[in-house]
């Protein structure tokens, strides 16, 4: 199934905004609205996108399912290793270990207005890191098994 | 030894090991079948023995908290926690002690199973992952302290167990058997999921100890405790909700069948929490009630499930309305208790002995059950069927299966000296001196499950060779010391119950019945 | 009472919202459809648990940019989040079976494809 060439080339434009606009929402998941599994989601909607406006095998081609599973299992990975840690800086599983301590993730985020800084609450931008990747893993692969249909129909 | 790196973290390493084994599964995968085989081997090794250790941590010193994300993982209350426990907890006392034991000892042996019986399949990594899954599911419903994370376990457990159910694609039928389970299964979550938000609603909280020392038992706190008790209820496969085990455990691969039975009786640890420890003491008025109600639902059980299971022509599918039978016994031995919590003579002379039946009975079960399903696994991995009229004199070319058999058969059917037998003769015995009909009832039961073992025996092993099983030979080694590894823990706790009882059960009784250091653990004081 | 009542108005729809979800999975035959009833209650499910939070003037738990007041204790934001991811894994689950069901059997209707017998 293919769509017109004005639909093809905006989806084509439109695929990068998406990937940057999800992994905006991931990397300032401690800071606003969103977080790990939103932003992954939106990131998996530009697959979305594609499988629409184009032909099955002419997406299968750009995003690859295998590298999409290895996604999965390093963002899970990610997350489990830095649960992980806690246990080695000597706190439980999961502590947030970083916050305090670190050079980088120094400070936790500040009360009242602030200028959204990043480098805040320690652990949790890892965590919401590895949950970004693992759901842009997950759900593209659920989408390329869910639209292969799309390929059988053609024919 | 008792404060070693390891045993410190033991809860968060019981969830974490089977997650990390899971997770990798499909990396291994890539390095061929050998490192595939070994990757599963070692995650079970590693995570049976984290089970067993924190078991035998729990037994020696009693229950063990961890807090997950906070400071120290020994202190439920921090500073920063404003006097409510808000991170998750896991609580592991003695009653989870024994379900981490079941759950860690039955992995063990249905992976070590699975490593040959599967190994035709296809997919195997995402087999092994779901597998994983499912183990680290029901370790987390067993051993958390809090309401929303066992929600949580709940769902993953019944995920993959839906996966996993129907993981033969190629067959329709399972594919079906896994919608109708995952369908069920995602109906009761979403109404254990209201009941959630009913209490958090009115309570501000999810822990376990402090919803039950804050509640009130008020109307919406009733229908919170429907929607807790009639889902897992449902969950471990009582009747009248117990339609969904026969499809689910004939089509499912007979390992997984056999750990399926252990996530039924997660569900049953939730159904007891609930009952005993969140309600406790509000129920005090309606003790009897509620005890009557276990009672009830479990003789139903016990009775409807094999009356089920003795026309039946498919193995598995008369295993399975076994399991729904076996399971009445541990409603009843566990009502019975419920039933005179109020009456502290009672409860001394033989309510005390009823659910220490009852709880006997949950471990036996997953232990005799699971090694029948891998015996029925066994069989249809030679002969190709599970059709009792097509099966015929296999005893001659799978010795070891039939005796494996054999053992699961007399220990199910509750005759000497077999696990059955021990734990189902405190059952009797209690159960008698609370009510004499009803433990009338539970021998019958045990007779009529007898016979129906005696008929399966003779028509799957004893008889004639036959022409068409000519090529059958006896089961790789693996899938024996998967079975050898349940059969021997049936025999041994048949042959010395008085240990197991001793050390494994009477605590879980202690910790069954007692609420209020349930809450103390966690708040502090009595 | 206007604003009392208006304060109930999400328990109502959420009451609505299973009542017809209940009623298309037990209606339809056609397997997406109790699907969609499933979804259906999940997030009448969900909007419960987000009602339950909701504090009249509090502010949402995001320090960037805040006002001054008291903040919402964001417990069951993030019950309902879970919540909804795992609706997701269920509901792809769910899809693909009934996918591989169209596959084998040709039919989405339950009547038509019920090979297990109770």
């Amino acid at each position: 199934m293919k769509m017109t060439k004005i639909v093809r080339t905006t989806a084509d434009l439109f695929f990068p905004f998406c990937l940057v606009f999800g992994l905006y929402v991931v990397v300032h998941g401690h800071l606003t609205p969103g977080g790990g599994f939103q932003g992954g989601a939106v990131m998996a909607t530009g697959t979305a996108l594609l499988l629409v406006a184009r032909a099955y095998d002419d997406v299968t081609g750009r995003i690859r399912k295998g590298a999409m599973k290895a996604c999965e299992a390093a963002g899970l990975l990610i997350f489990l290793c830095a649960g992980f840690s806690g246990l080695f800086a000597g706190r439980p599983f999961m502590a947030n270990w970083l916050a305090p301590a670190g050079q980088w993730f120094r400070t936790f985020v500040a009360h009242g207005p602030n200028p959204g800084d990043l480098n805040t609450a320690g652990l949790l931008p890892l965590l919401n890191f590895g949950v970004g990747i693992e759901v842009l893993g997950g759900l593209t692969v659920i989408l390329l098994y869910m639209l292969s249909g799309i390929k059988e129909e053609k024919k | 030894m008792m404060d070693t790196f390891v045993m410190r973290h033991l809860p968060a390493l019981l969830i974490a090991v089977p997650l990390f084994a899971a997770f990798l599964m499909p990396i291994v995968g890539n390095a061929g079948r050998v490192a595939r085989n070994a990757w599963v081997l070692l995650g079970a090794l590693a995570t049976s023995a984290v089970g067993l250790a924190l078991a035998w941590k729990v037994l020696a010193t009693g229950t063990v908290l961890y807090v997950f994300g906070a400071a120290a993982a020994h202190l439920p209350l921090p500073m920063d926690s404003g006097g409510i426990p808000i991170r998750i907890v896991f609580q592991v006392d003695a009653l989870s002690a024994l379900m981490v034991v079941i759950a860690s000892l039955s992995s063990l042996g249905i992976t070590i199973y699975s490593l040959a019986a599967e190994s035709r399949q296809s997919g195997l990594e995402t087999f092994y992952a779901m597998l994983f899954l499912l183990v680290a599911g029901v370790l987390g419903m067993v051993s958390t302290g809090d309401l929303f994370n066992f929600f949580v376990f709940l769902e993953i457990s019944s995920l993959a167990g839906a996966a996993l159910v129907a993981y033969r694609v190629d067959n329709g039928v399972a594919v079906e058997a896994g919608l109708k389970y995952a369908l069920l299964s995602t109906l009761g979550a979403l109404a254990v999921l209201t009941a959630i938000g009913i209490l958090v609603g009115q309570y501000d909280a999810l822990n376990l100890a402090t919803l039950a020392s804050r509640l009130q038992f008020t109307t919406l706190d009733k229908i919170a405790l429907v929607l807790l008790a009639v889902p897992l209820a449902m969950k471990c496969g009582a009747v009248p909700m117990h339609f969904w085990t026969p499809d689910a455990y004939t089509t499912a691969p007979s390992s997984v069948t056999a750990f399926l039975v252990v996530s039924s009786q997660a569900s049953l640890y939730g159904l007891f929490r609930i009952l005993f420890t969140l309600y406790g003491h509000l129920l005090q008025f309606s003790w009897a009630t509620f005890g009557w109600f276990l009672i009830v639902v479990g003789v139903l059980s016990m009775f409807v499930g094999v009356t089920m299971a003795i026309p039946q022509k498919d193995v598995k599918r008369l295993m399975a309305y076994h399991a729904v039978s076996q399971t009445g016994y541990m409603l009843l031995g566990v009502g019975v208790g419920l039933a005179v919590l109020g009456n502290a003579d009672a409860l001394a002379t033989y309510g005390r002995t009823a659910m220490a039946g009852g709880l006997f009975h949950i471990i036996n079960h997953a232990m005799y059950k699971g090694l029948l399903f891998l015996t029925a696994g066994a069989v249809f991995y030679r002969a190709g069927t599970r059709n009792l009229n097509k099966l015929g004199g296999l005893g001659h070319d799978m010795p070891w299966t039939m005796v494996f058999f054999m053992i699961g058969a007399l220990a199910i059917a509750g005759v000497p000296p077999f696990n059955g037998f021990a734990s189902k003769l405190l059952i009797y015995e209690s159960v008698f001196r609370f009510s004499p009909f009803l433990s009338i009832v539970a021998m019958i039961v045990s007779i009529l499950t007898l016979a129906s073992f005696v008929k399966v025996f003779h028509s799957m092993f004893l008889g004639p060779r036959r022409a068409e099983f000519a090529a059958v030979r006896e089961v790789p080694a693996p899938m024996l010391a998967g079975m050898a590894l349940l059969a021997v823990f049936v025999v041994a706790a048949g042959l010395a119950p008085r240990p197991f009882v001793d050390h494994l059960i009477q605590p879980a009784v202690d910790a069954l019945v007692d609420r209020a250091g349930y809450i103390a653990a966690i708040l502090g004081g009595s | 009472m206007s604003s009392r009542l208006l304060l109930a108005m999400p328990y109502f729809t959420v009451v609505v919202l299973i009542v017809l979800g209940l009623a298309v999975m037990l209606s339809k035959r056609n397997l997406v459809k109790i699907l969609m009833g499933l979804s259906l209650m999940e997030s009448a499910v969900n909007l419960f648990l987000v009602a339950t939070g909701y504090r009249h003037d509090g502010v949402a738990p995001i320090y960037t940019n805040v006002p001054a007041g008291p903040m919402v204790l964001p417990t069951v934001q993030a019950l309902t989040l879970t919540s909804i991811v795992i609706g997701v894994a269920t509901s792809a689950m769910l899809l693909s079976f009934a996918m591989v069901i169209y596959k084998k059997y040709g039919t989405t209707d339950i009547q038509k494809i019920k090979k297990l017998k109770g």
